[in-house]
């Protein structure tokens, strides 16, 4: 089963990047790794700062662009992994060793799969 | 704890006769709930749990209150708690054995036993379960509430087993028991004590008293005990991971100790050692090793040796490869890891006793590729923090 693990940082967390880049970093890409090396890796991105966000909505017509995310929340997106793992409690044990899990949360949802779509 | 004790003997009580541990829980939940809305006015009965029993037996008869079983009980039992030092013990029976023989019964599914002993014993709700053993609460839910219908549908009687099955059974009420002092291993948020192991502890320490004749029971006991003693030094000032060598042992908790090496020796009494047994003499002497700084490597990996002949699992050959890398043998522990590297690519252990190895070989950059690896398969952010800094 194809499940996308979409990470969700706080504000202090992401501060991190900047404060203490070696321990960050260190715990996402040791993280990453296990994950390709498990060969269960089908895709993903780690998202730049919230603030290099922009926004569009287009309301009747009218474009409305707004500097950052969508919406300011206390968790906000961080990045997405998609994986190939047995059930949602094999993609739940990846999910517990996401780096930004203590702090913030990971969603893990099943994707659509492809003759569906 | 007399809460806990009232909860379990209750449920055990209630089911013994129609099965059915979902209602009698529901029951029980009722009746607690009618407690904590008459107690405080009326007083404390006499004999509260001969109150609380005739109530819920009252609402067997009834319609369910379902749902919320566990919320609806929690104050009530703490109530409960608060009052149940002044009242004399109950002259109820004590049917515990036989509600954790149901749990465990070869029917249910294996990986469903532990938390269902959890709820039915001990009134654990099924969110809490499932975050410990880390699946879905809404599957935990369904779980346990199929397991409960198997029971009652399925004819599980409420007896304790035959004496030529009661060996079998017993064994698997000590792996379900086992399998949630794992669970609550890793929860060491804060200083509040790790709920799940505290109730393992329980359900061991009720064990070993209602069977003390498989001396099992006992080595499983003292297995939790010299565990859990440590727990207050497995975390420095700052949150960081503090591994055994290193702990400040005057922060275990010393009748913790004390009654580990109690139950354990009563256990070696019988002259019929075990997985627990062996496991409990191995948290033993390496308590020792720090408390006295003594060399006992090779009694350790001797008793590791022990262990993997009756009961062989990968974890115990881990754990045989750090005590053969801790007393100069890291090439013997390469090996023996290498042995069974196919199982273990996602086993944060492996990977961990592995980095120790290659270190004690002089090979840092491997070493420490081993250790990111493992950083990369733990949910436990000191220890992520400690294997990417590598030993000082």
């Amino acid at each position: 089963m194809q499940f996308a693990l979409i990470y969700y940082q706080t504000a202090a967390d992401f501060a991190r990047e900047q404060s203490e880049p070696e321990a960050y970093w260190g715990a996402w890409s040791a993280y990453m790794g296990a994950m390709g090396a498990a060969g269960i890796m089908r895709g993903g991105a780690g998202l730049m700062q919230p603030p290099t966000a922009t926004t569009l909505r287009i309301k009747a017509g009218e474009w409305q662009v707004e500097d950052g995310p969508f919406a300011d929340t206390k968790e906000m997106l961080g990045g997405m992994a998609l994986i190939e793992v047995e059930d949602l409690d094999a993609a739940l044990a990846w999910a517990a060793r996401a780096p930004c899990v203590v702090d913030g949360s990971v969603e893990v949802r099943p994707t659509i799969p492809p003759d569906l779509v | 704890m007399a809460a806990r004790t009232s909860y379990g003997r209750l449920v055990a009580l209630l089911a013994r006769d129609s099965r059915d541990i979902a209602a009698a829980e529901d029951a029980l939940a009722d009746a607690l709930a009618r407690a904590l809305a008459h107690w405080p006015d009326d007083g404390v009965p006499a004999n509260p749990d001969a109150w609380l029993l005739t109530v819920a037996r009252r609402q067997l008869g009834h319609g369910r209150a379902r749902a919320a079983t566990c919320v609806a009980a929690t104050p009530a039992l703490a109530l409960l708690d608060a009052e149940r030092a002044e009242t004399p013990d109950t002259d109820l029976p004590d049917e515990r054995l036989k509600l954790l023989f149901v749990c465990t019964h070869p029917a249910i599914t294996p990986r469903v036993q532990a938390p269902l002993m959890l709820q039915a014993v001990l009134g654990l709700d099924a969110a809490r379960i499932a975050a410990a053993f880390l699946v879905s609460p809404s599957a935990m839910a369904q779980a346990l509430v199929r397991a409960k219908a198997r029971i009652r549908d399925a004819g599980i009687a409420f007896t304790v087993p035959q004496l030529v099955e009661r060996p079998a059974r017993l064994a698997a009420i000590r792996t379900a028991i086992y399998a949630a002092y794992g669970a609550g291993w890793d929860q060491l948020e804060g200083d509040s004590p790790s709920d799940l192991a505290a109730e393992a502890l329980f359900l061991a320490r009720l064990v070993a008293g209602q069977a003390p004749d498989d001396p099992e029971n006992a080595g499983l006991l003292a297995l939790i005990l010299l565990c859990e003693a440590r727990r207050p030094a497995r975390r420095d000032a700052s949150g960081g991971f503090v591994p055994l060598d290193r702990q400040d042992f005057n922060l275990w908790h010393r009748d913790l100790v004390r009654e580990g090496e109690a139950a354990l020796r009563q256990a070696a009494q019988h002259g019929q050692p075990g997985r627990f047994q062996l496991e409990a003499a191995i948290q033993s002497l390496h308590n020792q090793q720090r408390l006295t700084g003594a060399d006992l490597s090779a009694p350790l990996i001797g008793l590791y040796d022990r262990l993997l002949d009756i009961a062989p699992s990968i974890g115990a050959l881990v754990a045989r490869a750090a005590a053969l890398t801790a007393a100069g043998a890291a090439p013997a522990a390469l090996a023996a890891l290498d042995a069974v590297a196919a199982r273990c690519s996602d086993h944060q252990p492996w990977w961990a006793v592995r980095a120790e190895a290659l270190a004690a070989l002089g090979d840092q950059s491997a070493a420490r590729a081993a250790a990111r690896r493992a950083a990369g398969l733990t949910s436990d952010p000191a220890v992520r923090a400690f294997l990417l800094a590598g030993r000082a």
